[in-house]
């Protein structure tokens, strides 16, 4: 009976205590905010990749923003309120999260979330409900025409087909140029991104009159990778490109150190542009090529990583949070300039493009990014399109390992 | 007078066919949030009706649901744009249906946890198959649907498909077949001694209810635009159907349902509420319903209202006691 009578008036304290807290939140509803709302994914497989490059900007851009006091609308300051939930990685739920957002909290912007799936299951409706749609982490080969089928969708990463392009063109360079021969050995992770760029990579290599001598996948999760690299080894190419995602891109670069190869081009993929790849590798990060690329020159940019650290504690990686973080300052911008929290208004300013981001003047959308960088003096800088600013001159051939030997 | 005309038949069905065109105006009523809410709970509706149509009788526990849903969603990516959606939904039937068969005829031999983990191992093993034949064929790994088909209408269709099932289910429940299967389920030596063929009994109902998982899938798949082995085969779909239909009870043909509704309101309440604690607040909630409800909402409504009909237990007695003597 004591114990019945106690466990009751804790129930009663709680359930207190929850309608009190439910009604100061209600409180807080009261004063104007501008609603920003995102589901991402929090558990399950897309976790490690959206608190890498998505989540922490989100977060940090939301805090510089509350601290200054505000968006700044018209003769206002409006704080920003943020709604989030978890879309465990799941389609279904992400689309679910995003029906919530716009039809029960009715959020005024809605960020996007993580991933090439992720990002194309919430698209359709976005698109149905008026909203932009900031894709900041989809790499796909639709993009030209998802941004024509969604009015307000921007597909920030672009194609996979570029990176490829891109990295083909700076090859041709290289062999027109007589540094490196035609023998390029090619190997891809099985896995979508892996899919796409080998594909395009394949049909550019050939166009440009490159001997693809070695073109294989290897399995998502592999990380054994000592046979490819053996078998590679003998084959005499100049150049080695992996389409690899961050657990292969260690082992391969690992393997290749242990082995003893060491292509003129070493060319590695997502994965080699995050900062542990450095921690990992130290001195052996130097001359190592990957997608992606920083002007870390560039005082913007230095600024930027400087911040992202204070804020999370790590670095951003070199490619997609930079991408993300320029496509949250056009939005700021655009709000700033639309004057108002109308959500069309917002979407023509976006649409109009000019903001003055970390990427320089920018639009959504663009591909005003470093296509191809490479580690120099523990940093990753970018070297292609060599048309763009602050392009650095490839450090060429790659020079020899070692920490293994 | 046919069976189909008794009393009996026609008062349950007429009520459902009420029900059920009652639901058909829903989308009318509310905004797109509750249709999507809604959508997820007729589509476990009929995931957890159609896992335990198969293993509440034959008490085979598979975790395979995920196998056929994604087969469905895989054919509709495959043929979405290629022919008409009756018919790409008439070709993802046949494509579980034979997935079906070949496993049923292969794996039903099998008692027990072997069972299990054949199901969960072939998740895994369709995956690698689809993402192989991706990979080196088709060198596609993602692949798209842009179909017309809105939200309302997926409803609709899994509405339909409903009715179909728990139609298909009551018709069972009264045939040869279903007693059959309650027999096997209670005993499979007495069955055989019945003069039962085991295996095709369990082969029959295994692909029945996989051909509407299949059809789930399909109906489902035009809502993600976006379909790669990962996203069309997540092991997850599996564990929350088999949870839902324990939870409702799934002996009883309505007792998945009753189990659906919370669990589906439950994840959304705690998604909605609590994104970062998510689940770990679920796995309390699963040990309070192991603890508190063992036997399902099914088994609690059973314990309070003592049933004057003969329950299934006795049946099983009765059976056990006639299957002794046989022997």
């Amino acid at each position: 009976m004591q114990i019945s009578a106690k466990l009751r008036i804790a129930t009663i304290a709680a359930a207190t205590t929850a309608l009190m807290s439910t009604a100061t939140l209600f409180g807080a509803n009261a004063q104007e905010t501008y609603r920003i709302g995102y589901a991402i994914s929090k558990t399950g497989p897309g976790a490690p990749g959206a608190a890498t490059s998505t989540t922490p900007n989100y977060e940090m851009w939301v805090k510089e923003i509350n601290d200054a006091g505000g968006l700044k609308v018209g003769d206002k300051q409006i704080p920003i309120e943020v709604v989030e939930y978890d879309d465990r990685s799941s389609s279904e739920e992400a689309v679910r999260a995003v029906e919530r957002l716009i039809n029960q909290d009715k959020v005024d912007f809605i960020l996007s979330p993580w991933g090439t799936g992720m990002n194309l299951a919430v698209a359709p409706i976005l698109d149905r409900a008026g909203y932009a749609h900031l894709a900041g982490t989809a790499v796909t080969d639709k993009a030209p025409q998802l941004a024509q089928r969604w009015k307000n969708s921007y597909w920030l990463l672009g194609t996979g087909e570029q990176y490829a392009v891109e990295m083909a063109e700076f090859l041709k360079g290289l062999k027109d140029a007589g540094k490196i021969n035609d023998k390029v050995a090619m190997i891809a992770v099985a896995d979508g991104f892996g899919i796409e760029l080998s594909k395009a990579g394949r049909a550019a290599l050939e166009d440009r009159d490159f001997d693809l001598v070695y073109d294989k996948t290897y399995p998502l999760g592999s990380q054994d990778l000592a046979t490819i690299v053996n078998d590679i080894k003998s084959l005499g190419a100049d150049t080695f490109v992996a389409f690899s995602y961050p657990p292969g891109t260690l082992g391969l670069t690992e393997q290749s150190r242990v082995l003893g190869f060491n292509p003129k081009v070493f060319y590695a993929g997502v994965g080699t542009a995050f900062p542990l790849y450095k921690d990992r590798f130290g001195a052996d990060a130097e001359g190592v090529v990957s997608l992606g690329g920083a002007s870390e020159n560039d005082p913007k940019i230095a600024d930027y990583i400087k911040r992202h650290i204070a804020f999370a504690g790590r670095e951003p990686d070199r490619w997609a949070s930079i991408v993300n973080w320029a496509s949250l300052q056009s939005l700021q911008q655009a709000i700033e300039r639309a004057g108002s929290t109308d959500r069309e208004a917002v979407n023509a300013e976006l649409a109009k493009g000019g903001f003055d981001t970390i990427l320089g003047t920018y639009k959504p959308g663009d591909q005003t990014f470093w296509q191809v960088g490479q580690w120099q003096d523990g940093k990753f800088v970018g070297v292609a399109p060599t048309s763009m600013e602050g392009a650095h001159e490839l450090v060429f051939p790659k020079p020899a390992w070692k920490g293994a030997n | 007078m046919t069976p189909f005309l008794k009393p009996d038949f026609i008062r349950p069905v007429a009520i459902g066919a009420a029900i059920f065109a009652a639901l058909a105006f829903l989308p009318s009523l509310v905004d797109s949030y509750y249709m999507s809410l809604a959508i997820s709970v007729v589509s476990f509706a009929v995931l957890a009706t159609a896992w335990s149509m198969f293993s509440g009788p034959t008490r085979y526990i598979s975790l395979a649901t995920v196998v056929f849903f994604g087969i469905g969603a895989y054919t509709v990516a495959v043929l979405g744009e290629v022919m008409a959606f009756p018919l790409v939904l008439l070709c993802a039937g046949l494509a579980g249906t034979v997935v079906a068969l070949l496993v049923g005829f292969s794996t039903l031999r099998l008692a027990g946890v072997y069972f299990v983990i054949f199901t969960f191992g072939l998740t895994e093993l369709v995956r690698q198959v689809v993402s192989w034949y991706e990979v080196n064929v088709t060198r596609e790994m993602g692949r798209y649907v842009f179909l017309d088909i809105t939200q309302n209408d997926i409803y609709w269709q899994l509405l339909a498909l409903f009715a179909v099932l728990l139609l298909t289910g009551f018709v069972l429940g009264r045939s040869r077949l279903g007693f059959a299967l309650r027999i096997i389920g209670e005993d499979e030596t007495v069955a055989k001694h019945c003069g039962i063929d085991v295996t095709r009994v369990k082969v029959a109902l295994f692909v029945l209810s996989a051909l509407f998982m299949t059809l789930t899938g399909a109906i489902i798949a035009p809502r993600w635009t976006y379909i790669d082995p990962v996203i069309a085969f997540n092991p997850m779909l599996s564990f929350q159907v088999v949870i839902m239909a324990l939870l409702g009870g799934p002996r009883r043909l309505l007792g998945p349902l009753l189990g659906v509704i919370p669990l589906t309101l439950l994840f959304e309440v705690l998604t909605a509420s609590f994104p970062n604690h998510f689940s770990i607040l679920l796995g309390c909630v699963f040990m309070v319903i192991v603890y508190l409800l063992p036997g399902g909402v099914v088994g609690l409504y059973e314990k309070y209202r003592a049933p004057k009909k003969r329950t299934l237990s006795t049946d099983t007695e009765t059976t056990r006691k006639s299957g002794e003597k046989t022997a």
